[in-house]
């Protein structure tokens, strides 16, 4: 147990161990350690980045859907009031139609009626004429009560 | 057992002694043959066995840690590196927690080294104590001691080491101005010159002292529990059946202090260091 130069050969060795470790063991391990750490703090943030993201889009989703229905229900609600306005017109048209034709057939009706007057009228006048004259034969001068006969006449 | 021709005082020191490599009293270079050719070698001789395991077990954390570090990946670590890393984070940590003195590439590699090779060389503890000497009989070489801690000069080495780094700190940061005041200064003013001076010399002198025998002393205790336990596996049967369970205790005992004593050399080296980095007010 005595001291002698071996101290020194300890220190030495000692220092190259030293070193060599601070040179080749120690910075590459802790680089990876870091570099891992890193990584694993970037991971832990891109989680953190598409959870928000998927939320917002959610909600979007959500936001896209409820205008969608909004818009649906206003064109259906558009829609029936279209129909209901064509019902409308349809139905004006056709009372329209029905009265135009209407009046068409009253006028012919009057019209036939008018000529189917004129005409018993004329044959009245004729019948009467033809009457009087086998009632009065000879005295009756055609031209001379033809006036006055024609007068009756215009009052049927 | 390789006491059986001796006297139990023999086979302790038989065990307590070094292979010193060194110039014999003859003039001729060589091995010590006796712990007194040994001692008579003076200052300029080398324990070979201290300085060889120490060596093989520095450079085997070396190589272990170093293929570690070359496969670093930030991705998914296989189980050697998951080891590396989670010692690494360990010191990284102990580092975070001691040491103040803000960015310092030097302290945390030291800090590992430290802590790995000391609780290497105090592993060496653990492996029965006749195991290795004998084999180094059988190849010629009358002395080996396995375990470097329990020699002063391995502790010491580092130690000094350690306190050269201190003092080298100390100047760095605090100036000689800075560094000298903090010795004379303190803690009696500067009117307690002297005595402050006697003070903080025995302070800093303590640092490295007590560093190196606080290792030393804890191995060679244990080391040397080991030997008497040894010596019981031939006083009979049934001392050596008791000795086998002491040996087992022992040994799993021990296997906290060596870990601890590791852990005790790094934190102080870590707050010594810390101290030189600090400005006195």
């Amino acid at each position: 147990m005595n001291i002698n130069a071996t101290l020194i050969g300890q220190s030495i060795t000692f220092a190259v161990f030293v070193w060599f470790c601070m040179r080749y063991i120690w910075p590459p391990i802790v680089n990876a350690l870091e570099t891992r750490r890193k990584q694993i703090a970037d991971g832990l943030a891109a989680a953190e980045r598409g959870r928000h993201e998927q939320e917002l889009a959610a909600k979007r989703a959500a936001e896209t859907l409820h205008e969608a229905k909004v818009k649906a229900a206003e064109i259906i609600g558009q829609a029936e009031k279209r129909a209901a306005q064509i019902i409308d017109e349809a139905k004006a048209a056709a009372k329209a139609e029905g009265d135009r034709l209407l009046a068409a057939a009253q006028a012919e009706i009057e019209q036939e009626a008018h000529r189917a007057r004129e005409q018993l009228r004329a044959q009245v006048a004729a019948l009467v004429v033809a009457g009087a004259e086998k009632v009065l034969r000879r005295e009756v001068d055609a031209k001379a009560h033809a006036e006055l006969l024609e007068a009756i006449a215009k009052e049927i | 057992m390789a006491g059986e021709a001796h006297t139990s005082a023999d086979y302790i020191r038989h065990h307590l002694q070094n292979l010193a490599f060194g110039q014999r009293p003859d003039g001729t270079w060589g091995l010590a043959h006796s712990p007194e050719e040994a001692q008579a070698m003076g200052f300029w001789s080398l324990h070979l066995d201290t300085l060889g395991v120490s060596i093989v077990l520095g450079v085997l954390f070396l190589y272990l840690f170093r293929k570690a570090a070359v496969n670093a990946t930030a991705g998914v670590p296989g189980p050697w590196q998951n080891f590396v890393e989670w010692v690494v984070e360990f010191i990284d940590t102990s580092v975070r927690g001691s040491f103040s003195g803000g960015r310092n590439l030097l302290i945390a590699p030291l800090a590992l080294t430290i802590f790995i090779w000391i609780f290497l060389l105090n592993l060496m503890d653990l492996v029965p104590i006749d195991w290795i000497p004998g084999l180094m009989s059988a190849l010629g070489l009358p002395y080996f001691k396995l375990v470097p801690t329990t020699d002063p000069n391995a502790t010491f080495g580092m130690s000094i080491a350690v306190f050269l780094l201190v003092l080298y700190y100390s100047f760095k940061i605090k100036g000689v101005g800075g560094f000298a005041a903090e010795l004379a200064l303190h803690p009696f003013g500067k009117w307690g010159m002297p005595a402050n001076l006697f003070l903080e010399l025995i302070n800093l002198i303590a640092k490295p002292v007590s560093l190196a025998l606080r290792l030393f002393g804890n191995l060679y205790a244990g080391e040397m529990i080991f030997i008497l336990i040894a010596l019981l596996f031939s006083a009979g049967i049934g001392w050596g059946v008791m000795a086998g369970f002491l040996q087992l205790g022992w040994a799993i005992f021990h296997i906290l202090i060596i870990t601890l004593q590791a852990f005790i050399f790094m934190t102080l080296t870590i707050v010594y260091l810390d101290m030189a980095h600090q400005e006195h007010h």
